[in-house]
């Protein structure tokens, strides 16, 4: 086995699995190292929402790229990861989420995300389906959804037809620099060298950045989800409430066979340690209710099967994207906070243009690790400890 | 007695279990999906029925009665919750749904009795209608005296396969064919074990005599080759190898199939109980100690729904569990200690017997290996063999849960309760590794599909649209 590369990814996710394959194709040697199995864990488990609105400002720029790898990810990939550009709109029950739906369509227009904001009698000849508390929605027509159980895992096989080494079962004990680069050690002695390594480890992100020297305050939560039996495909768009009211921010997306996946609702807490997260049933009951209000007629269908997995959240929910501010050679992504998997690819052909060439036209700025040293000095909690205080 | 007990299922481990515990004082929670007490194998037909307990259960009509009466005794002493299902399970907390009704209802001791369904191995055509298992064409004919169709064909093997068939003859319904894909030889093996319970033994042979003297063709050691129709017709007729590799015909319009049972672990699974590998039996079991206690303290499991011995078995195996509770929570029982030892005494006979009609009516783990790329393996989502045995080869998903992501078997509404056992020997046939090595599906709520009108009885408020 080839135990030596130009760049290390620690994580398999969509980010590490897209990087490896980015950095691939730029011919660069990556070696991946995955706990698990590739896109097993927040990526494999999530909505599936291929969506740039409602996304920071900040993000728009990567998130454009990522559209345009699912765009090409059939022609990329040579398979089907059941990319679907059928749409994405937002819709809300209050006046000043309203107000905002224009603010952010108008800022956004700026960044190359075109939406439409409709409202009242013509919103519901468009959706006849929503419930009489809707009070306006605003849709992206470039947006849409995939399957994230199959995105990651062929990212990665993928890369790995371009040279890639991908490793899974490979748990990532210890990260080190040393002359020339860097040593990572794995569970059962297995020893790895790079001159640069990306640490896209999700929710076990924190424990390898405190190594480091760089800890952040990282907490790990399971998204609530559910899907139903299948019933004639009639809802193209993928649609979720806007509301500053977490109990009321679901959101759904029907796939052309006739499932409905469901998601939302307050999140709960997972486990890192164990790498698992259920749904609360309370969660699940609570869902029913929101769903019922959004689209009534969802209300004689049955959720066949709930899930849940483990997410990695930050405080300002913005991910950490880009160098080490502490150590040269080294790169961050994760704490995507719910938000990664749509620009996820895009996050992946960023980082592999950084440290293949040094420098990326995208601002990385906003997702700096540095704003985690300035607020919390000297915080040194692991991610587990804090979930479960 | 201030213990908050729930116990699942009224079948015959639940009423048994209920019973030893308002024997001790406690007032136990029953919560049941049927609309009457009885489980599967004593299940009561519906109101308006006449049908007398000799013609519904048999040489089983004195069990039967007394179950029923046994429980019908318990009802002011209980709560009773009928056509409820469990849905999820959370540390100390059930969540059950009646209807379109929510609710939490809280436990310091879990007796789960969840029963068995019929062990199902794919054939080519299984999904067409007219397809039934042996135990859904059985309770046709319980509940409502209705037969699955007018010239039926039984296939498989185990116990089920001639009690199904010999109680369609007896209830006037034709039976085109018994095929029976184990040998005298399996039977032959068997027999010392089965000597464990000669009485059982003998009311087997009673049914076989059943079908001889109604001249019911039987086949023995047959290869199952294709269930035939049409997605207009349904199934038209059965085509198996016999024993001497030639072709068999068989007209008809309706089939049952099955290969004995297989527990119905899903809640001992959300409840967090610790499974096993049973190498003899090919599927992975909760484990429990021989009381009946889960890895999981104050989750007790019971009769079939943990191991298939039978409902004589889950019986003793429902009030040893009870007992084993009570003692764990420090309530007093009269007379629990002999009890104890004589009904742990008792199981271990019908453990044997068990064992013997497992070597009688082997499951036929190698169809798995055999069966042709499109034939469906997971019914709910339709997926075939060959669907599954791609993503083996070209997406190494080698283990059950990532054989499912990539693939959906299982991840529909059934939760691969009906495809699982056979998914995981097409897994392990195409990886050409061991079955125990493929794993087992994680179980995921709700047990069953749980409409979207639920609402929770504590809270009631909603906007309504």
């Amino acid at each position: 086995m080839n135990e030596r590369a130009d760049v290390i990814v620690i994580g398999g996710g969509i980010v590490g699995t897209t990087t490896a394959f980015f950095l691939s194709r730029r011919k660069r040697s990556v070696i991946l190292l995955e706990r698990g199995l590739t896109g097993q864990q927040a990526s494999g488990v999530n909505f599936g929402g291929v969506r740039r609105q409602g996304r920071a400002l900040s993000q728009l720029a990567m998130s454009n790229r990522a559209l345009e790898t699912w765009r090409r990810s059939r022609e990329l990939l040579g398979e089907d990861v059941e990319f679907l550009p059928s749409g994405h709109t937002r819709v809300c029950y209050h006046a000043h989420d309203a107000d905002y739906f224009h603010r952010y369509a108008a800022d956004a227009r700026a960044y190359g995300l075109d939406l439409e904001v409709i409202e009242g009698a013509a919103m519901f000849r468009r959706f006849p389906f929503l419930g009489r508390d809707v009070l306006a929605a605003s849709s992206s027509a470039l947006d849409g959804h995939a399957n994230p159980r199959l995105a990651a895992p062929a990212f990665g096989r993928a890369a790995g037809r371009l040279g890639a080494s991908i490793v899974e079962n490979a748990e990532v004990l210890r990260v080190e620099k040393e002359a020339g680069g860097f040593r990572v050690e794995c569970a059962g002695g297995r020893i790895y060298r790079s001159g640069q390594v990306l640490i896209c480890a999700g929710a076990w992100a924190n424990a390898l950045s405190t190594q480091l020297g760089e800890p952040v305050p990282l907490v790990a939560r399971g998204p609530q989800m559910a899907v139903t039996e299948p019933v004639p495909y009639v809802f193209k768009w993928s649609m979720g409430v806007y509301t500053s009211v977490k109990e009321e921010s679901v959101y759904f997306r029907q796939i052309p066979r006739g499932n409905i996946v469901l998601g939302g609702g307050a999140p709960r807490p997972a486990d890192a340690a164990t790498r698992r997260a259920s749904v609360l049933p309370a969660n699940t009951v609570a869902q029913m209710a929101q769903f019922r209000r959004m689209v009534p007629a969802l209300g004689a269908l049955h959720v066949i099967r709930v899930w849940s997995g483990v997410e990695s959240y930050l405080p300002d929910s913005e991910p950490v994207i880009g160098p080490s501010s502490k150590v040269d050679g080294l790169f961050y992504a994760f704490g995507f906070s719910g938000s990664g998997f749509q620009i996820g690819p895009g996050v992946g052909e960023t980082l592999a243009e950084l440290l293949d060439t040094g420098s990326t036209p995208i601002d990385l700025a906003p997702f700096s690790i540095a704003r985690f040293q300035r607020t919390a000095p000297g915080r040194t909690e692991s991610a587990t400890s804090e979930i479960s205080s | 007695m201030a213990a908050n007990v729930v116990v699942i299922g009224a079948g015959p481990a639940g009423v048994r279990a209920a019973q030893a515990l308002v024997e001790a004082g406690v007032r136990p929670v029953v919560i049941d999906e049927g609309r009457r007490d009885g489980g599967q194998i004593y299940r009561r037909q519906p109101d308006g029925f006449t049908r007398s307990y000799e013609t519904l259960y048999g040489t089983e009509a004195g069990r039967a009665k007394a179950l029923h009466r046994d429980f019908d005794a318990l009802r002011t002493r209980i709560d009773y919750l009928p056509e409820t299902l469990v849905w999820n399970i959370e540390p100390n907390a059930v969540h059950v749904a009646s209807g379109t009704r929510h609710r939490k209802i809280a436990f310091d001791a879990l007796i789960i009795c969840s029963g068995a369904t019929d062990r199902l191995m794919p054939v080519p055509g299984w999904h067409h209608a007219g397809a039934y298992s042996l135990g859904g064409a059985q309770v046709a004919l319980k509940s409502q005296g209705c037969a699955i169709g007018a010239r039926t064909v039984m296939m498989g093997a185990g116990p089920l396969l001639y009690l199904v068939a010999a109680q369609y003859v007896k209830a006037g319904a034709t039976v085109s064919a018994v095929l029976d894909t184990s040998t005298l030889a399996d039977r032959v093996r068997a027999l010392p074990q089965l000597l464990a319970m000669p009485s059982t033994l003998k009311k087997g042979v009673a049914l076989m005599n059943v079908l001889r003297r109604a001249g019911v063709p039987v086949h023995r050691g047959v290869t199952p080759v294709a269930i035939e129709g049409t997605a207009q017709e349904g199934v038209t007729s059965v085509r198996v190898k016999d024993a001497n590799g030639a072709t068999l015909h068989v007209p008809c319009d309706a089939v049952a199939l099955g290969y004995h049972l297989r527990s119905e672990t899903q809640l001992a699974d959300l409840a967090g109980c610790e499974f096993r590998f049973d190498r003899a039996l090919r599927q992975w079991l909760p484990a429990t100690d021989q009381d009946g206690r889960s890895s999981v303290r104050g989750i007790y499991l019971a009769g079939d729904g943990v191991r298939v011995r039978g409902a004589d078995a889950a019986e003793r195996a429902g009030r040893l569990a009870a007992l084993a509770a009570l003692k764990d929570a420090g309530i007093a029982h009269v007379g629990a200690a002999a009890d104890i030892t004589r009904l742990r005494a008792q199981l271990h006979r019908f453990t044997r017997f068990a064992a013997g009609l497992r070597t009688a009516f082997p499951w036929p783990a190698r169809f798995a290996a055999a069966l042709p790329d499109e034939t469906v393996v997971c019914r709910c989502e339709a997926i075939t063999a060959g669907e599954l045995r791609r993503v083996v080869n070209e997406m190494g998903a080698k283990e059950a849960n990532r054989a499912k992501a990539f693939s959906r078997v299982g991840m529909g509404r059934c939760q691969g309760r009906f495809c699982a056992h056979a998914g995981a020997e097409v897994i392990a046939a195409e990886a050409r590794i061991p079955l125990e090595a493929v794993g087992r599906l994680r179980g995921q709520a709700p047990v069953k599909p749980l409409p979207m009108a639920l609402a929770s009885q504590q809270s009631e408020k909603e906007t309504t649209a």
